[in-house]
Parts: structure tokens; C-alpha cells; sequence
């Protein structure tokens, strides 16, 4: 920083109270520019002065129209330049480009044309090659007047002329930022040089007290700090599981992507033609392609239920193969995980449970923005006795109210497993409509839960969305891809914000 | 879910009164049916070919409704306009009557020859039917929609509708060889045989789906009358001769089926429907079937089901307090006749037409439905539970929030991947690898299950080349490997895998993070191996010689750590040095 300079603006305003860089810059003859950096320098000491940054807009002389001022313009140089016998053009261009080497071919042209249109000189055919000849004898070159004029700071060009001159490129308009100044709260007329920061030496040398330090420019942004981050819907995940873990929900190992046919399907009374078990739905494995240890009593009464009906069922009268069961597969569903849970509950002695799980399940559907080949499920199972559908649908209301959302409302659905079955919808305040909750809610039916042999007068509820819905929706993602698989931009991880569901 | 699509105005004369787009919405919402999308010709060929095709098609609007997969008796117009009526109590549901010709009932015979390929046959007729276009259009769509759904596209049953006046009982249901079947197919001008006919059809858009589910068979199922005169060619097409057409007064419908239960349902389903068209309104003519063991039985079997429900069973499932002849009344509109039988007990009378009721508890649904789901008060469950977490989920999690204060970032990669992913690119051969192969995959990428984290972590590094170095990243996710102890013969592992990626391979800084999660984990180094961890150099085709280590615990190898391969690097789209270490956290509960 030009210190001296700066004490010489400091000395003027204390005299004069006010100053303008532009006043400055004449005054001293200096380049404006140069004070300008000064009255910046100065701003940056904090509060020793005020100033106003004004733009103000100034025509001024082109490259073109500053050799305009000094040669005359493209006319006049013509004229002067032509014998009074007259000559051609070639000879008078070569004539003016003698005396003035920066006069162009297209200069020429306008020169020609400009002294033609004004009657200063006419051409000559009768001896064969046209000949420029003068027509006046004598001319007043208002161009360079005006321009000389210009250039001297005085402006008394008529709007005519200004737009023929702007067209003619010799003159131009320039916007001028300059300051006007005045002494601010903390002004002092002397200039110390400040330090950046603090150093080690300073603090151990106690030079720090008397030292003056550059202010720190607080609207630019930080450096960016080294830092690990969690995935955006592990977050939200986090969150489903903070909310069942409220509602004293226990959590289901579902570490086990791949199932039975028959955990999947059989146990859950989906009829082995169901079109969910055909290959174009499902992922069934070649290796190891099929299930052994299915408990044998228990699969007697499911294959019962399925062909003939039973615990008050008419069954679906067909004819069920334990081969189908035994295929592998990989999970559809994490109720396949329930349906062990709750068979173990049963062959355990029942007592009410509340299960939940989060976790991946798989479909061999076709792609696109909103669905992949794996997706996370959320499930929630409540067995006890005598629980009723109006239960369902207030632990459903808690359940979405920790989400933030208060308005629900229930459509009759179907679902192999259960019945009734509730599909869910919510009331989005920001379209101002109803949008279906992705996912299911009902009862179990009994051809699945008796067969397991749970008590008669048990039911169970159980709902289920998907984890990457609500997280597309809650962070703005349209494309699925973008959040989940490999590739996922890790900038997105980075910047994604904490997972607050309920605000 | 299927989808039928129809015409609004027929649908709201049909009604006899007409409804804004939201009021029918509302309706089909509290009825479970959804309107799915308003459209109509033009606008469907607008969408589809063009402005150009679109000029001159039908302005009509058409509503497509999505309909529950168990309603099949929702399918058509007819069914839909009557169950609406029904639902809103303007109309009484029908009795549907299967009577006796006035001659000799139609018998279709079944050979035993149908045994190897489709068993079964059920047949009826609709005597006296009026048809107009639009009718007739409903009756060839439900059937296309039953084919659909209920008869899992023909392969469980296909039904063949003919004009009977065209034909000479009684008919005969065979499986012959291919080449010795010629008839002229539906809208063919000449005969071809059975083996023609599939190759005909094989570029067929709309029938080459059906030939996989007889073409390997030794004999084709075919149906003739007493003529020799084929009818149809189940489950593929039906004969020109017996087409049924705008004028047809007498209608045969045959079914054929690997499954009798549903070839049942759907005739009963078709008959119900159309029935309404014929002279004497709901009433079906009786056919004979006759087994290859010679058995008649009857057909339609139009049967009312009855089914005894508890008034408080009722009332504790939905969780509603109605008395009896309430509840007999909201049956009553879902179709079903309801009789109060005196202490708490009611009688409901199934029709033919909701085979979708096979349970109480579907009563109960039906019951809840006309009632109205967002009628019912809303309570709170009293079960009263102490919550536990998954401990395997929980040590994942407090690992992973110490992963990402040790400063790497979370990816979240696919459990399903190519072979390649977990052999060639890792420089190892696939039989090495303990991995689930998936039957059917649609893609390459779903060929197995990933038995490593790793790939799909530098799939991500390589995903995001352009992110500032070094590239930190790691995954606590579950692995799958085959495992002939667990009764699907494969069980999961939880693994946790962090990969290092920058101009120099970093090895020290992998190590050092599995340092960290040592002293969290209160493992304690431990270079005799029997309680702590320790590192044993070895040898592993993924990573570089020499740079390699396995991670032991409590004496048993749980993990590897190393500097990767260069070519393993390449083999990513990657060209930088990059170390990683993954283990199974199992171990550490």
C-alpha cells in the first residue's frame, strides 16, 4: 500500500472535509486509477474513512477518434491531400498514407465518401480514368473540431453528432467509479503498516500490543474443513430407526438377503402362481438354487392351507409343490423375516412383540428414475391379542406425525397377505393435494398367522414403505441413482444437510 | 394391478347420473379402485405416434381405473357400474340362475389324452344374448383381461368363446400332435396345421407370448365338434368358424386349464357379467363335462357361498362399535346378502361373483370398506413393549460414526454386481469365490451377489474422479457367501471395507484406521494371536507383493489390508495408488 499516498488523502480531507477521487486525480495529476487503489487500501483500516462509490458516465475519443483530433478527420485529409489538377485515388491515398503512415485503406473509403456526401469534391471522368477534383476550394473540419473539443473534457456535442461519431467509432462512452470521501468515525491522519496475523514471535516478544492488524474480510467464505460424512440415507434411516426405537419397536435381524420361496411366499399365503413369484419379478438363484430344513409340520399345514383351505379358509384349490417352496431367492421382502419372527414367536409361547426392520430387499423389475433392482423396505409388525384396524391406523398416525406429517387418509388396497389391507396416503401442504405414502399397512391374514400356530384371537398389524421415497423426496432427488450406487457424487454426501424429518 | 380403461360417457349413463372428475375420484377412492388417468383416444396416439396419426380419432373420454388384482369381478363395465350401484345402495344385487336347456344340455367331452398337457375343461352357455358394439367390445376385452390376470396369461386357463349355432355338439376336448391339427385360425383365409400356426404366430406382437406354454409339448390341445369342425386351439386361438360376431345369439364358452379352481372362477366371473344381455336376464345355460373317467359334472357352478361371521368379531377386528342389522346393511352394499341370525351371529350369502372371498376376515375387510376406513375411530394398541436394537445394527452403527470422524465418507453401493466385479477385476478366478449366482438376471450388473465391499467402492472413486485427493470412502454393509450350514445354503456377513486413493498408496493411513477401530473396539494388539489382533503378512492376487496383510483376531483370520494390485487399479478405470482394508465385524460383538 502507497502509505504516503495515503497520508496525503488523509492530510486533504482533514483540511477540506470532503474529496473526490476524480477532483484528487486532476488535482495532483494523477492517474484516477492510482487513487482509487489508494482510497481502497484506506478502506480496508476499518473506520478512518467513509465513502460512497459513485459511477458516472463519460464519453471519450477511441484510438480512432484520438487520431481524428490530432490528424483531421478522414475527409480533410483526403481533400487536403488531392493536386488542384485532381488525381485518382490510388495516388491520393498514397499521397495521405505518405504524411500520415496510420491511415488506413477503410479510413480511406470513408474519407472518400464522407468528403463526397459533403460536396467537398466530385469525380472526374472525361479524360478517361475518374479523377477525384476539389469542388470547394477551402473546408472547415468540424469533426476534428468536436473531437478536439472532447478531449479536452468539454461535452457540447448534439445527440446527432454524438450517435455519428459512437457509429463511426471515434468516440466512445466509458462508465467512471470514483469515490467521494469524507472522514470517518476513527479517522486519523497518520498510517501505520498492519500485520496479516498474529505470529508465535509476537506473542513471545509481547509485540502484539502495539501492532495494528488487517481486519479480516468476513463475506468471503472460509477454507473448507478435512471431515468424513455419512451417507444421506443412512441418515434418514437413522431417523425411521430413532422413531421405532420411540414407539418401543424391537429390531429384526434381517441380515439374510437370501430366502426361501417359502419364507417369502408359501408362509405369507401367496398362492405359488402369484405373479410376484414369476422370474420377470423376482431374482431366483442358480447357486445354491434351492432351500433345505424347512420345518416340516409346519409346511404341511401351510401346503393345507394353500390347496384345501382350513382355519376357516376356502384356500385357493390348487395344487401346491414343495418344489416351489425350496427355490431360492432373493428377498422380495423383508416380511419374509417377519414371518420367521413370528413363527418363532409362536413355537416360542406367544407373547405381544412389536418388531420393526430396515433393510434391503431385491426385484427383478425394469429400471428407471424412481426404481432400482434393491431398495430398502421399512416395516413395522405389532402381535397382540384383539388388536383391530382402527389400531392400526392410530399407531399409523403416530408413526407418520414423527415425521411431520399430521393428515392422513386410508384407501381399501389388495395384498395377498393381508386383510384388510390400507394403502396410505398423506395431505402435502406444498402441492396442496393427497400423495400416496409408498407403501402398504393391514392385518395378517389367518391362513398365514394360524398355520404357524399362533393363538386364534391374536392379530397382527403390519405396515411398510420404502427408505429411498421419503429420502428422494425430504432431499430433492429425482433420480434415484443419484443417491444410491456407485454413482453416487460424494460432494452430495459431503454437503448434505443434517436429517431432520419432523421440520 | 390391472388397469381397464372406459369410456366416461357410457360409464355415467350407465350410472344413470353423471360426477365431476374429483367427486368419481372420491368414489373410487372409498370403493378401493383408483382413477388412474383421464384420457382418450386421440390424446393416447397423440402421446404415442405423433399429431399427425391423432387427427380424427376419438375425443372420447376414456377413464382408466386401476382395479384391485383379486377383483375380477370389477374388470368390465358391466361389473364396475354394478358394484358402484350396489356400493351407493341404488341398485340390488342380482341373482344369477343356471337352468336346463329346453332340449339336451351341450356336453364337451375330455379325452385322456389332455392329461400330459391341460387337464381341464369347463364350458356354459349364454342363450338368447343381444349384443351392440359397445357390449360386445366389453365382452372380448374382459376376456383379454381375465387371460391377463386370473389365467396368469393363459398359462393357468384360456377360454374360448364361440357362436353355438355354428357348431353341432357335443364337442370333444383331445391332445393330438401338432401336424395332424389343420383348422383355419381366427381371421385367416386358409387352413394351416398346429406346427404352422406357431411359426405363424412367432412374430405375432400379441400371441407369441402364449406358444412357450405348449410348444415343446408332443400334442397340442384342440377342441372340435362332433363335425371334426376345431373350435379352438387352447391356449393359443380359436377357430374362424365358430367366431362369435355382433349377430350371434347363442353364445359357448369354453374354458380349459391346468387349474380347475380358476378356470371355474373365470367362467362363472364371464357368465355373471354378460349374463344381463341374454333373454331371460342373469340365467345361464348348464353344460356337461364329462371326464376322462367318465364323470359328468355340471357347469357353471354359480354357487352362493354362505359364510356364519360373529357380530363381535366383527365389530374387535375393524374396531367399531355397529349393531347387527348395520352391519348386514354396509355387507349388503359390497354385494354380499346378509341375514341377521338372531345372537350376534349374521349370515352372509357370497355370490359367484366375489371368489375373492375365501375367509371371514374378507368379510371383515368389506365390512370396514363400506363403513368407511377414514370413519373408523383412531386407538391406540395397549400392547405394551420394551424396545431392543439389532445388536450386529447397532455396533455397525457406532462404527460407522467413527468412520466418518476418522474422516472418510460413507458410500452406499449395490449388494447385487457382475461376476467380473468379484473375480477377473480383483484378479481372482470365479470358482474361487463363495459367491450367489442369480438365475435370471435382467442385466450383467445383477449377475451375483457381492462377496466384498471393495468393488463397489471403487466403482465410486471411480464415479467421482473428479473430487479433490485423497479420496477417503468406506461402506459397514452386509457381503453374501454361500454357506451349506444355513438352510438356504448362503448367509450374510457384515463387513466393513475403506479404501485410501491418492498419488501415493497411503498404506499407513488404512493401517492406522484399523488401529483406531482396534482400541474401540478394546482389542488390544496382540502379536501371539490368541486374544488380540495383530497383522500376518501374506500373499493375495488383489493386492501388490509384498504389501498385503491379513487382520487375525482371537487366532482366526477376519480380515485383509494392503496396497491394491495396479491392476486391479486399472481394471476400476482408476490410475492412482490406493490401499484398503475390509474385514467382517462379526467377530467383535
Amino acid at each position: 500500500m502507497a502509505t504516503a499516498h495515503g497520508e496525503k488523502v488523509l492530510k486533504y480531507l482533514e483540511e477540506n472535509g470532503t474529496a473526490s477521487s476524480l477532483k484528487l486525480a486532476e488535482l495532483w495529476n494523477e492517474d484516477h486509477q492510482k487513487i482509487v487503489g489508494t482510497v481502497k487500501s484506506l478502506l480496508c483500516l476499518g473506520e478512518v474513512i467513509e465513502a460512497d462509490l459513485q459511477s458516472s458516465a463519460l464519453w471519450d475519443l477511441t484510438e480512432e477518434g484520438k487520431q481524428v483530433a490530432k490528424d483531421g478527420s478522414h475527409e480533410a485529409q483526403v481533400f487536403n491531400a488531392i493536386p488542384p489538377a485532381g488525381s485518382t485515388q490510388a495516388e491520393i491515398v498514397a499521397k495521405v498514407t505518405e504524411v500520415n503512415s496510420k491511415f488506413t485503406k477503410d479510413m480511406a473509403k470513408v474519407g472518400f465518401s464522407k468528403a463526397m456526401s459533403l460536396g467537398w469534391i466530385v469525380v472526374d471522368k472525361s479524360s478517361g480514368a475518374p479523377k477525384f477534383i476539389k469542388k470547394v476550394t477551402s473546408i472547415e473540419d468540424k469533426v476534428q473540431e468536436h473531437l478536439k473539443e472532447l478531449a479536452t473534457g468539454k461535452d457540447t456535442l448534439t445527440n446527432e453528432l454524438r450517435t455519428e461519431y459512437k457509429k463511426r467509432k471515434l468516440i466512445q462512452e466509458i462508465i467512471i467509479k470514483s469515490y467521494v470521501m469524507k472522514p470517518g468515525p476513527s479517522f486519523t491522519t497518520s498510517v501505520t503498516k498492519q500485520e496479516t496475523d498474529l505470529t508465535p514471535e509476537m506473542i513471545a516478544s509481547g509485540s502484539w500490543k502495539t501492532k495494528e492488524f488487517k481486519a479480516y474480510n468476513l463475506n468471503a467464505l472460509g477454507t473448507p474443513i478435512p471431515r468424513g460424512h455419512l451417507h444421506p440415507l443412512m441418515k434418514v434411516r437413522a431417523e425411521f430407526r430413532q422413531i421405532f426405537l420411540e414407539m418401543g419397536f424391537t429390531e429384526m435381524p434381517t441380515n439374510n438377503f437370501v430366502e426361501s420361496s417359502f419364507w417369502n411366499f408359501d408362509a405369507l399365503f401367496q398362492p405359488q402362481q402369484h405373479p410376484a413369484r414369476d422370474a420377470h419379478d423376482t431374482f431366483f438363484l442358480s447357486d445354491p438354487a434351492t432351500a433345505t430344513n424347512i420345518p416340516v409340520d409346519y409346511m404341511e399345514r401351510v401346503k393345507k392351507v394353500h390347496s384345501h383351505g382350513g382355519y376357516g379358509s376356502q384356500g385357493y384349490g390348487y395344487d401346491w409343490k414343495i418344489e416351489e417352496a425350496q427355490k431360492n431367492l432373493l428377498r422380495t421382502h423383508t416380511t419374509a423375516v417377519s414371518a420367521r419372527m413370528l413363527y418363532a414367536l409362536a413355537e416360542g409361547g406367544f407373547k405381544p412383540a412389536k418388531y420393526f426392520s430396515i433393510d434391503r430387499v431385491f426385484r427383478n423389475e425394469t429400471l428407471d428414475a424412481t426404481h432400482l433392482a434393491e431398495f430398502h423396505q421399512i416395516e413395522g409388525v405389532i402381535a397382540d391379542y384383539g388388536l383391530t384396524l382402527g389400531n392400526l391406523i392410530g399407531v399409523l398416525y403416530e408413526f407418520f406425525r414423527k415425521l411431520g406429517i399430521e393428515k392422513l387418509r386410508f384407501k381399501p388396497a389388495y395384498n395377498p397377505y393381508t386383510e384388510p389391507s390400507m394403502e396410505i396416503f398423506s395431505y402435502h401442504p406444498g402441492l396442496k393435494k393427497w400423495v400416496e405414502v409408498i407403501g402398504n399397512s393391514g392385518i395378517f391374514r389367518p391362513e398365514m398367522l394360524l398355520p404357524m400356530g399362533l393363538p386364534e384371537d391374536v392379530s397382527v398389524l403390519a405396515w411398510g414403505l420404502s427408505l429411498e421415497r421419503p429420502t428422494m423426496i425430504k432431499y430433492g432427488y429425482d433420480n434415484i441413482r443419484d443417491l444410491v450406487g456407485p454413482k453416487v457424487n460424494i460432494q452430495m454426501v459431503a454437503d448434505n444437510p443434517l436429517c431432520r424429518l419432523d421440520k | 394391478m390391472p388397469t381397464i380403461s372406459i369410456n366416461r360417457d357410457l360409464l355415467f349413463k350407465a350410472l344413470g347420473r353423471s360426477y365431476t372428475e374429483e367427486q368419481f375420484d372420491e368414489l373410487c377412492f372409498k370403493f378401493g379402485i383408483e382413477l388412474d388417468e383421464v384420457t382418450s383416444d386421440k390424446l393416447i396416439i397423440l402421446k404415442e405416434q405423433g399429431t399427425e396419426r391423432s387427427a380424427g380419432a376419438s375425443e372420447e373420454i376414456i377413464y382408466k381405473i386401476d382395479i384391485p388384482a383379486n377383483r375380477y369381478d370389477l374388470l368390465c363395465l358391466e361389473g364396475l357400474v354394478q358394484g358402484l350401484q350396489v356400493f351407493l345402495g341404488e341398485k340390488q344385487f342380482p341373482a344369477f340362475k343356471v337352468v336346463p336347456p329346453v332340449t339336451v344340455p351341450q356336453r364337451l367331452i375330455i379325452k385322456p389324452s389332455t392329461a400330459s398337457i391341460r387337464p381341464h375343461a369347463v364350458a356354459a352357455v349364454l342363450r338368447n344374448i343381444h349384443f351392440d358394439q359397445n357390449t360386445f367390445s366389453s365382452f372380448i376385452d374382459l376376456q383379454d383381461k381375465l387371460h391377463q390376470n386370473l389365467c396368469r396369461k393363459r398359462s393357468l386357463v384360456a377360454i374360448g368363446t364361440h357362436d353355438l349355432d355354428t357348431v353341432h355338439g357335443p364337442f370333444f376336448y383331445e391332445a393330438l400332435p401338432p401336424d395332424s391339427i389343420k383348422f383355419k385360425p381366427l381371421s385367416q383365409s386358409k387352413e394351416f396345421t398346429a406346427s404352422q400356426l406357431m411359426d405363424l404366430y412367432s412374430t405375432d406382437s400379441h400371441l407369441r407370448h402364449y406358444l412357450p406354454i405348449i410348444r415343446d409339448s408332443s400334442v397340442y390341445p384342440v377342441i372340435k365338434d362332433s363335425n371334426g369342425v376345431v373350435l379352438s386351439m387352447p391356449p393359443i386361438i380359436n377357430g374362424e368358424h365358430s367366431k362369435i360376431t355382433l349377430d350371434t345369439k347363442n353364445v359357448f364358452i369354453e374354458c380349459t386349464a391346468t387349474d380347475l379352481t380358476k378356470a371355474s372362477i373365470v367362467l362363472d366371473t364371464l357368465v355373471c357379467m354378460f349374463s344381463r344381455y341374454c333373454g331371460d336376464q342373469f340365467t345361464v345355460e348348464i353344460c356337461e363335462v364329462e371326464t376322462p373317467e367318465g364323470k359328468i359334472n355340471n357347469y357353471p357352478i354359480l354357487k352362493n357361498r354362505h359364510e356364519k361371521i360373529s357380530v363381535d368379531k366383527i365389530n374387535t377386528m375393524v374396531g367399531i362399535n355397529e349393531k347387527a342389522d348395520e352391519i348386514a346393511n354396509l355387507l349388503t352394499r359390497m354385494c354380499l346378502t346378509a341375514t341377521v341370525e338372531g345372537t350376534g351371529s349374521i349370515s352372509v350369502e357370497i355370490p359367484p361373483t366375489r371368489h375373492d372371498i375365501i375367509h371371514a376376515c374378507d368379510v371383515y375387510e368389506d365390512v370396514a370398506i363400506a363403513f368407511g376406513y377414514n370413519n373408523i375411530t383412531k386407538t391406540l394398541p395397549k400392547t405394551n413393549t420394551i424396545a431392543s436394537q439389532f445388536p450386529l445394527n447397532k455396533l455397525s452403527d457406532q462404527l460407522r460414526d467413527q468412520l466418518a470422524q476418522a474422516g472418510f465418507t460413507e458410500a452406499l453401493t449395490f449388494s447385487l454386481c457382475s461376476k467380473e466385479d468379484i473375480s477377473e477385476k480383483l484378479r481372482k478366478p470365479l470358482n474361487s469365490v463363495p459367491a450367489v449366482h442369480v438365475s435370471n438376471p435382467k442385466t450383467l450388473e445383477f449377475q451375483v451377489a457381492r462377496t466384498t465391499l471393495l468393488s463397489g467402492l471403487l466403482k465410486t472413486i471411480a464415479a467421482n474422479r473428479k473430487m479433490p485427493l485423497p479420496m477417503k470412502l468406506f461402506e459397514v454393509s452386509d457381503v453374501v457367501v454361500k454357506d451349506s450350514q444355513r438352510d438356504v445354503g448362503a448367509r450374510n456377513c457384515r463387513n466393513l471395507c475403506a479404501v485410501y486413493y491418492n498419488k501415493s498408496p497411503g498404506f499407513e493411513l488404512v493401517h492406522g484406521l484399523l488401529d483406531r477401530l482396534m482400541q474401540l473396539l478394546e482389542v488390544p494388539l496382540d502379536q501371539s494371536g490368541s486374544k488380540g489382533y495383530f497383522l500376518k503378512p501374506c500373499e493375495d492376487a488383489t493386492f501388490f507383493p509384498g504389501r498385503c496383510a491379513q487382520i487375525i483376531f482371537a487366532g482366526t483370520v477376519v480380515g485383509i489390508v494392503g496396497v491394491l494390485h495396479p491392476d486391479v487399479v486399472t481394471s476400476f478405470d482408476l490410475n492412482l495408488p490406493c490401499s484398503a482394508l475390509e474385514f467382517n465385524i462379526e467377530p467383535f460383538l
